[in-house]
């Protein structure tokens, strides 16, 4: 569902690109041994290679390399066994060698494509253009003295895959649900942490307007954007900006801009003029990356079962309806949850109360799924007591709210409370006499054709025993007592 | 005891091994030669002490029998070498007072076969010129002149110093880097032996970069056996160089057997320039009739695209180069010109830091990378490149080595090339073909030129095969029996 923009001489369509710098899961860098681990103090991990020193050489980290062959095929993408590494060459104080070395015309991973996942449960395609590996730069500091700025070379050369997106997308939602989907696809890898925050993710977002159905329009490139929300509300801005400049006879400069979500509105940061030439050429010092089928199909092997075949899995031999199937799916950690609560159980049920009691709990306390108190087994204990009318659904909602509180077992708090559900017909039936007893008038309406009021008899049955009652006994001795 | 520094490095070797002298009384020879070889400006930073202190060491080792190959013999270090805790240079301003934290491999693997580091030789600034005019820390000067002529020559370059100091007896031996001929030209000019190994074979992890895609390091020394000894302990698979072979280092020495019988010898025709001079023609057919007079088979060959070559380096090694000096912008090390700001300060830290044939590179280089010339220069330079390399496959179909002149003409003066750098570029046009293919080559001194100044044959193989390099060397060098040395004016 794209989105439109009404302007004063019609209709405008909105498109979108993204570039994911997506930075590998990986113990050192893309050229060097140091450590790629984040948060250390400043500069203590930097190589002589990190650090440009004359002489030093890059030398390929392997493991680097495997990633992003798995991301590659999580994106169900075309694997590249040539590819080449290339020097992007700009001068800035963070970037020690002067260059990035990073892959232009032949990159490790091509045309992939992989599904949104959007409101309803409805799904589109994306295509993927390409993946490719390259380093990062370092980190500048103008804020730590009044003239200088202090450079931290700790990211200096930590790998990172840049995964390009055909502009597909045609709206702020479907680029959002294009990112989370890229970010569920390299968490269930292991290739990429996904940690927006910390930086492991960032995107650049290309937008452009135009008329629905027309060319595309010159598009404006925002830079470096680490949240979902601040990249939809640029997308919005942007779209709305460039419509505006088009509807007033303008027309739309090809630029980079710079995104302020203090102020919500872009800036150019350089117009296509000032735009580097980066004199891409080959790196010297690395030969092109080669390997076999037989490496791809050793990766392949290992593959997880990624979220789009789960969901559909989930669908079709659980019998989950696709929204849901797609809310459990979305986090790996999520989905392996629910399946060891749906695990010889009914999964509709499972699902039900993992959305629905275990989410809204963990909304509400702020808590992760891996913080949980209550663990997939003690939730399917929960529900084996359901099912086997040991308490009723209404009851198993308090227990599992003391179980949440306290950590406690659902068995234990359902004994301690003295919460089993009645099934003693003697009590169930005194109980009901005397609810009948009580509502003389009730009794006659019912009668009189008023069946709706079988729910206030049950009701005040339930009542009467403290919700213990088994629903399907007190209905059982209910009804004929009530038809007289 | 006689003059221990005029010892090729196989003599010493044999005489440290009998017990004759000691690695002190070697080294010490080599210091005082160095000390008195200071008009020639060879080195850039003599390390007497550590060498005093390496040679001790060396004794030790070989008291106990635990000598390498190379044990107690001094050597010169090309200053493009870094060297852990001695000021490396490359000849430039902008790497003032930058001391390294680390030891390059090629370095670090000739002090494991016990060699002793006399110093840091001069260059041509980052490697690029072919006279040594270039440096930072002035000309070095050709211990040789003219006959009856006290001006001044070039000792070529870039490995000027390296060439001068091994030609002065103030090293045994030194440590060169080729690009473009770097290695073999000097050798050339001052009357001595450069070899260099096939791209790949020496690691360049600790060298400071030039042009990546051709830097190769290799020994300069004297004699052919003596280049062969330093190589073989130079060499070797390095998984910090992702360029570097893993190939097994062959015993060179061995492979100097003296026989050629049988061995085919290329001479490709192209190499015949017009209005190259008489002697270097001379030179050249006095090579063919000696390598025929021991037995080798000799083979016309075309190599027909070697017109195109310098022209191909000349935008490859550039452009390489303009991107390899992008990390001397005065942030890290080195020097640092402040401005007021960042870009300031790069185009102040650059502007003093390199020199006039630096800059040059680098405009050049950043020119032909640039979009919209990428194609019509780099791209087009680089299939020259496979053309060339193509030509040499196809002419070891038949031949085993190729022999040509190492330089078009004997040392020159200083100044003499200095307006035109096309003129200077012209230097390398027999050794810059190898250099694109990464082939070995060796420049043998093979005579005298009517001035009485050297002049060297060229030697190039077949990729990986600098054994049969070695082994024809021997023959032409046994053949030419070159014994001239300079006068040693320089000694006041």
């Amino acid at each position: 569902m794209g989105m439109i923009i009404q302007g004063a001489t019609g209709d405008w369509e909105v498109v979108i690109g993204l570039e994911i710098h997506a930075q590998v899961t990986s113990k050192s860098k893309l050229f060097s041994g140091a450590s790629a681990a984040y948060g250390a103090a400043p500069n203590s991990q930097v190589s002589f290679v990190d650090a440009a020193m004359p002489g030093m050489l890059p030398v390929i980290n392997e493991m680097a390399v495997e990633q992003a062959v798995r991301t590659g095929l999580g994106l169900n993408a075309k694997i590249n066994k040539f590819s080449v590494f290339d020097r992007k060459n700009y001068f800035y104080a963070d970037l020690p060698q002067g260059y990035q070395i990073s892959q232009y015309l032949q990159p490790i991973v091509g045309e992939g494509k992989i599904l949104i996942d959007l409101k309803d449960g409805e799904t589109r395609e994306i295509g993927i253009t390409r993946l490719h590996l390259e380093q990062d730069a370092g980190k500048s500091l103008h804020d730590q003295h009044p003239s200088m700025s202090f450079i931290d070379l700790n990211r200096s050369g930590v790998p990172l895959m840049e995964i390009v997106s055909e502009p597909d997308m045609r709206s702020p939602e479907e680029a959002a649900a294009y990112v989370k989907k890229i970010r569920s696809i390299v968490r269930y890898l292991g290739t990429c942490d996904g940690n927006m925050e910390e930086g492991s993710m960032r995107a650049d977002v290309n937008v452009s307007v135009r008329r629905v159905g027309e060319e595309f329009g010159t598009r404006c490139e925002m830079k470096n954007i680490n949240s979902v929300r601040f990249m939809q509300q640029a997308i919005i801005y942007e779209a709305n900006r460039q419509v505006d400049i088009l509807e007033s006879g303008g027309t739309v400069e090809q630029e980079t801009r710079l995104y302020d979500p203090d102020r919500g509105e872009t800036r150019s940061m350089r117009s296509k003029e000032e735009a580097h030439d980066y004199r891409y050429f080959p790196d010297p010092d690395l030969l092109p990356l080669e390997f076999d089928g037989a490496f791809i199909e050793r990766i392949r092997e290992t593959l997880p079962e990624l979220p789009d075949p789960k969901k559909a899995r989930f669908i079709k031999d659980l019998g989950l309806s696709p929204y849901d199937a797609g809310v459990l799916v979305a986090e790996k950690e999520v989905a392996d949850y629910f399946e060891a609560v749906a695990e010889g159980r009914d999964a509709k049920l499972a699902a039900n109360w993992v959305i629905g009691e275990l989410f809204g709990h963990l909304n509400r306390t702020g808590k992760d799924l891996a913080d949980s108190p209550v663990e997939a087994p003690a939730l399917g204990d929960l529900i084996d007591l359901i099912k086997d009318g040991t308490i009723s659904n209404r009851i198993a909602k308090e227990v599992f709210e003391e179980m949440f509180d306290t950590g406690k077992k659902a068995a234990d708090i359902v004994e301690e409370k003295g919460l089993k559900q009645v099934s003693d017909t003697g009590a169930i039936e005194a109980a009901i006499d005397a609810v009948i007893a009580a509502n003389p008038d009730k009794v006659a309406e019912y009668r009189g054709g008023k069946d709706k009021l079988f729910g206030f008899f049950m009701g005040q049955v339930m009542k009467a025993t403290q919700g213990k009652a088994n629903p399907g006994v007190v209905t059982e001795i209910l009804k004929p007592k009530l038809d007289g | 005891m006689s003059d221990l520094t005029k010892l090729t490095i196989a003599e010493a070797r044999a005489g440290l091994e009998k017990g004759d002298f000691s690695s002190r009384e070697l080294t010490a020879a080599h210091i005082t030669a160095m000390t008195a070889s200071k008009p020639l400006n060879a080195y850039i930073t003599e390390t007497p002490e550590q060498a005093v202190e390496a040679a001790t060491d060396s004794d030790t080792r070989r008291a106990k029998g635990e000598a390498g190959k190379l044990d107690g013999i001094p050597l010169a270090i090309k200053d493009l070498f870094c060297t852990k805790g001695v000021l490396t240079t490359a000849a430039s301003h902008i790497l003032d007072g930058f001391t390294p934290h680390y030891e390059s491999t090629v370095t670090a693997n000739l002090w494991n076969a016990g060699a002793v580091m006399l110093g840091k030789v001069n260059l041509d600034e980052f490697a690029m010129g072919s006279s040594n005019e270039t440096s930072y820390y002035g000309n070095v000067v050709n211990p040789w002149r003219r006959e009856g002529d006290e001006s001044a020559l070039v000792p070529g370059g870039s490995s000027g110093g390296s060439a001068s100091a091994v030609a002065s007896f103030s090293a045994m031996g030194a440590t060169g880097t080729d690009t473009g001929g770097s290695i073999r030209q000097p050798a050339s000019f001052t009357g001595i032996v450069g070899m260099k190994p096939t791209y790949g074979r020496c690691s360049r992890w600790g060298v400071v970069a030039f042009a990546s895609s051709l830097d190769q390091p290799g020994p300069m020394a004297r004699t052919v056996r003596d280049t062969a000894i330093m190589l073989e302990a130079m060499a070797g698979f390095d998984p910090k160089d992702s360029t570097s072979v893993n190939m097994p280092v062959p015993n060179f020495e061995a492979a100097m057997t003296g026989d050629i019988k049988g061995l085919k010898i290329g001479i490709p025709k192209e190499y015949r320039l017009d209005g190259m001079s008489e002697e270097i023609d001379t030179l050249w057919q006095q090579g063919i009739d000696w390598l025929k007079a021991a037995g080798a088979e000799i083979v016309d060959i075309s190599l027909p695209h070697t017109k195109y070559a310098l022209p191909a380096y000349y935008i490859i090694a550039p452009a390489e180069a303009s991107s390899n000096l992008a990390r001397y912008d005065g942030v890290r090390y080195g020097l640092r010109v402040e401005g007021k700001d960042l870009n300031e300060m790069y185009a102040n830290t650059r502007a003093e830091g390199f020199g006039a044939e630096v800059k040059r590179r680098l405009l050049i280089g950043t020119y032909a990378l640039s979009a919209g010339y990428y194609d019509a220069y780099y791209l087009k330079a680089q299939k020259v490149r496979a053309r060339i390399a193509e030509d040499f496959k196809q002419a070891y179909l038949n031949v085993d080595v190729i022999l040509t002149p190492t330089a078009p003409s004997a040392a020159f003066g200083f100044g003499e090339k200095g307006d035109d750098p096309l003129e200077m570029y012209l230097n390398d046009v027999f050794t810059v073909p190898a250099s694109l293919a990464g082939l070995p080559g060796i420049s043998v001194p093979a005579g005298l030129s009517t001035e009485g100044l050297p002049l060297g044959l060229q030697l190039l193989g077949k990729p990986f095969d600098e054994e049969t390099v070695f082994r024809a060397a021997g023959v032409l060098e046994e053949a030419a029996a070159f014994t001239a040395t300079p006068t040693d004016w320089w000694r006041g």
